[in-house]
């Protein structure tokens, strides 16, 4: 039996890396946001386990404002996203590799 | 904690695997919804219940409900009410389903326990986290007010559908 803070450290590093590959393997920009939120969410699951380490407060504070982040990051995203996809009609991330002005 | 924690870790990683090797992006959603329900035992096992009750609300409540908005917003047009009866067969929810039921049975245990947490772990009051998030921290609360409320207009500035503007006197010109 490991310690809970080491447990819960590596379940967060575990979910980050999932995310990370997903974010580097996936093309389809739809996906690519998701494994953002992953890997946001393992951020905050780190928090949440240092906050019970030390048992302060901080921690869950830092939660909320991943929470507040994320929100505001997901309704952007998806906006830029619509518009990707009213222009190009695809969801293809590297149609989107030129900017033309 | 322990086989609590190992359970709610299981179902958290398997998901996230479902999530990061399917084609169809509904699936993959189901499956995240799953995982953040996982991560969400396991902030209950740490601790932190009023965070595991904001992480169903917002997370699995809000911001996937808009993802998966927005996918069916996006396929509506070349799409028709087949594609809606071939997501809801059997193969596609009973995977999600059976992490769920997994989930919904260790949290009803959990709950049904009489004594604190065990171990190490302390449990941090939302009144604790309440009173530092509105005393040091008020200067970050305004800040994330004002990360939305860029949020809204960004997503609104964005989000609007560009209509081709002629003007008046150039288009009577024109006629």
């Amino acid at each position: 039996m490991i310690n809970p803070t080491t447990a819960g450290l590596i379940l967060a590093g575990i979910l980050f890396i999932l995310g990370l590959i997903s974010m580097l393997i996936r093309r389809n920009i739809i996906f690519m946001l998701v494994s953002v939120e992953i890997m946001l969410n393992a951020a905050g699951l780190a928090f949440i386990v240092a906050a019970s380490k030390w048992g302060q407060p901080e921690g869950q504070v830092m939660f909320m404002f991943i929470l507040a982040m994320a929100a505001a990051e997901v309704s952007v995203g998806l906006a830029l996203i619509l518009q990707l996809y009213h222009q190009l009609k695809t969801l293809d991330s590297d149609e989107a590799s030129r900017m033309r002005g | 904690m322990g086989t609590a924690f190992y359970i709610a870790a299981a179902v958290a990683i398997l998901s996230t695997i479902m999530v990061i090797t399917r084609y169809n992006i509904m699936h993959a959603l189901l499956y995240f919804i799953v995982s953040l329900l996982s991560v969400a035992v396991v902030f209950y096992l740490y601790g932190a219940p009023f965070m595991a009750a904001l992480e169903v609300i917002i997370y699995a409540g809000a911001i996937m409900v808009l993802i998966i908005f927005f996918v069916m917003m996006l396929s509506l047009g070349s799409q028709t009410a087949g594609d809606e009866r071939s997501w809801m067969t059997p193969g596609v929810w009973i995977g999600p389903s059976i992490l769920c039921i997994v989930l919904l049975g260790e949290l009803v245990f959990l709950i049904l326990q009489p004594a604190g947490p065990a171990g190490e772990v302390r449990v941090v009051e939302p009144k604790e986290v309440g009173l530092s998030l509105f005393g040091p921290y008020i200067l970050a609360v305004e800040l994330a007010g004002m990360l939305l409320m860029a949020g809204i207009v960004g997503a609104y500035h964005l989000g609007r559908q560009k209509k081709k503007i002629v003007h008046r006197f150039l288009e009577t010109s024109e006629s």
